[in-house]
């Protein structure tokens, strides 16, 4: 009967998003009166979860799994279910859990609900709000089967920590045939990804060319930040395409937004607006984008860019 | 190769969200509809399997009456046919059932639908519809080559992208890379005089529970006005990020 939770976790270690759906499953469970199941794929060492409020851990080890299939990996989270007897499962908005989910649903039987955004708001009917129209608006959906899947939204419900210890134990699926397989991963390993990154550095057609992106760049070192772009720019062939964010491109859910030269057309903030704080920098005080922002600076990116970089830099120093 | 495009008809983005009812419909008063963007890109590959390998390619709405304008679109851009399941799509699982009835009732090797559509973004129709139809299923896709009954496409990934080899049948979630977006076909009166042509079939729907229901819409609280900083004054600017958002 225990609430389940997928804790991904990426060479081992878990990622960010593994101890929020973690933490949001502890809520839940409160909730039901009842506990908190990981289930595991290859990670290290899972006694941290723990501390995000899970009573007992799943370990599945096998070196099939050690490349991520959609198939598969939802086969073993439909066996780990069922071996508990989980009523409601938990998987974050990672592209992989976005992935596999609607697998899932499908074999547990299960009414699935994406981009959640808060825990349920009532257990009976189960009733969760979750964002529609690209974070133009909020949905009190209700999930009606025995079994509900609930994809929690990125940065949504945030860490919650708690001192406690979790049992953990072997967990030995049946692992299906592969229909799909994986040829080979291009992946920056030393850039943070825009779905995983706190802040996040965007810039527009505002920086005129490709050639003026070295101090977005920097900025976004200094921040420790992804680095991100509007349509046009990407478009233009100026920045890849795994870059465009927006209603058409990639969400953006971080802490700190922070927007060069991009002027807030609404299919751009549709898909930033569940960052949490936004900064602009823009020559033109009329320019959209000031009316969704927190802070504006009304000036040359040229110029600002530049600056702020010194001054987080003497900021950072400080610290 | 029979392919078959599912088309999600959607507001266009540019549209204002607002709801009717007690905030428990979406008021599409002067809102215009249009094929969902990652559909058109779907599309437009599909139109390329068609001109350059040879294929059949139909397109598919779940839907009422309403859709159809959007539905003949796709087929003034190219597609063949059209088929119209005649119900609500008030689900993303009943949705996937009635696609999956069309899917094996039509005998198609190739289903390109889209990684979401933007009105409810669910992203879980091509998922469910793979699950269904025991297909393989790409996600996320960014390029697709089929030679034979061989796949080959690429994937997009947080933080990179991956290639992987399958077979068909496929379905896919599609989104831009599939084509550019100066790839994108827009109707010309050919196109839209043949399309006139062109069957569109409507088919009654099959029995499907309905697993989730929207009760209730709400909007985003309004948003305070900025503080602005002066470009002289940036100190103050990561003096606030730091000490009044916590951001930094
Ligand atoms: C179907 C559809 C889907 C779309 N989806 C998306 C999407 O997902 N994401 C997206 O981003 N867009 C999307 N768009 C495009 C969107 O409508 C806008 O065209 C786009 O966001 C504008 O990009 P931009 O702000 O970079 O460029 P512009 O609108 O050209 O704005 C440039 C800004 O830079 C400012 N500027 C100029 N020089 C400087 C300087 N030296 N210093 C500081 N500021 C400067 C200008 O004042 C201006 O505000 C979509 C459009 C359509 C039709
Ligand atoms: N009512 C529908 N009719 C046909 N295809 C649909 C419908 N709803 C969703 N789809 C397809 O499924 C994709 C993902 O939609 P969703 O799961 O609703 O986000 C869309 O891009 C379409 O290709």
């Amino acid at each position: 009967m225990s609430v389940l939770v997928y804790t991904e976790s990426e060479q081992g270690t878990f990622k960010k998003v593994a101890l929020e759906v973690a933490s949001y499953a502890k809520a839940v469970a409160t909730q039901l009166g009842t506990t908190v199941t990981a289930v595991t794929i290859n990670a290290n060492n899972s006694s941290e979860l723990g501390n995000y409020g899970v009573d007992k851990v799943l370990n599945v080890n096998n070196s099939q799994l050690d490349k991520f299939n959609a198939h598969a990996y939802a086969q073993v989270i439909k066996q780990a279910a069922e071996s508990e007897g989980a009523k409601v499962v938990i998987v974050s908005s990672s592209a992989d859990s976005k992935y596999l989910a609607p697998l899932l649903a499908v074999g547990l039987n299960a009414g699935y609900a994406s981009n959640v955004v808060e825990a349920p708001s009532n257990t009976s009917p189960f009733t969760v709000k979750r964002t529609a129209f690209t974070n133009k608006a909020f949905n009190m959906t209700t999930i009606n089967t025995d079994v509900k899947i609930v994809g929690v939204s990125n940065n949504s419900f945030g860490l919650v920590e708690q001192s406690a210890g979790a049992s953990s134990e072997d967990f030995s699926p049946s692992i299906p045939e592969f229909g799909v397989h994986v040829e080979s991963v291009d992946k920056a390993s030393d850039k943070v990804s825009i779905a995983d990154a706190e802040i996040v550095v965007s810039a527009g057609r505002g920086l005129k060319g490709p050639e003026n992106w070295g101090m977005v760049e920097e900025l976004a070192e200094v921040l420790g930040a992804a680095t991100a772009c509007s349509k046009p720019v990407s478009d233009l062939g100026w920045r890849p395409h795994s870059e465009h964010v927006g209603q058409t491109g990639k969400p953006v859910a971080s802490n700190l937004y922070i927007a060069i030269g991009i002027s807030g057309a609404i299919q751009h903030l549709a898909g930033i607006n569940a960052s949490k704080v936004k900064v602009v920098i823009n020559t033109d005080p009329e320019a959209p984008f000031f009316k969704a922002a927190d802070y504006g600076v009304v000036g040359d990116a040229f110029e600002v860019v530049p600056k702020l970089i010194e001054k987080l830099k003497a900021f950072k120093a400080q610290q | 190769m029979k392919i078959l495009v599912c088309i999600s008809h959607v507001p266009d983005t540019t549209s204002k969200i607002n709801f009717t009812e007690g905030d428990t419909k979406f008021d599409t008063t002067g809102v215009q509809y249009v094929i969902n963007p990652n559909d058109e890109f779907g599309l437009t590959r599909a139109m390329w399997f068609k001109e350059k390998q040879g294929a059949s390619v139909h397109v598919v709405n779940v839907g009422g009456p309403e859709t159809e304008p959007t539905l003949r679109k796709a087929l003034a851009i190219g597609a063949d046919g059209a088929i119209r399941v005649n119900t609500a799509a008030t689900d993303g699982f009943a949705v996937a059932k009635q696609l999956a009835n069309v899917v094996q009732e039509g005998g198609y090797d190739l289903v390109i639908a889209g990684r979401e559509s933007i009105d409810y973004n669910g992203g879980m129709v091509p998922g469910m519809l793979a699950a269904l139809t025991n297909a393989n299923f790409v996600n996320n896709c960014i390029n697709l080559e089929v030679d034979g009954t061989n796949v080959k496409a690429i994937r997009e990934i947080d933080g990179g992208k991956e290639t992987v080899s399958t077979s068909l049948p496929l379905i896919i979630g599609g989104q831009k890379g599939l084509v550019e977006e100066s790839d994108l076909r827009i109707p010309n009166m050919r196109g839209i005089m043949m399309a006139r042509q062109k069957p569109l079939n409507v088919l009654e729907p099959v029995d499907a529970t309905e697993e989730t229901t929207s009760v209730q819409f709400e909007k985003p609280a309004p948003k305070g006005a900025v503080t602005l900083v002066s470009p002289d004054n940036l100190d103050e600017l990561v003096n606030l990020l730091h000490n009044e958002a916590k951001v930094i």
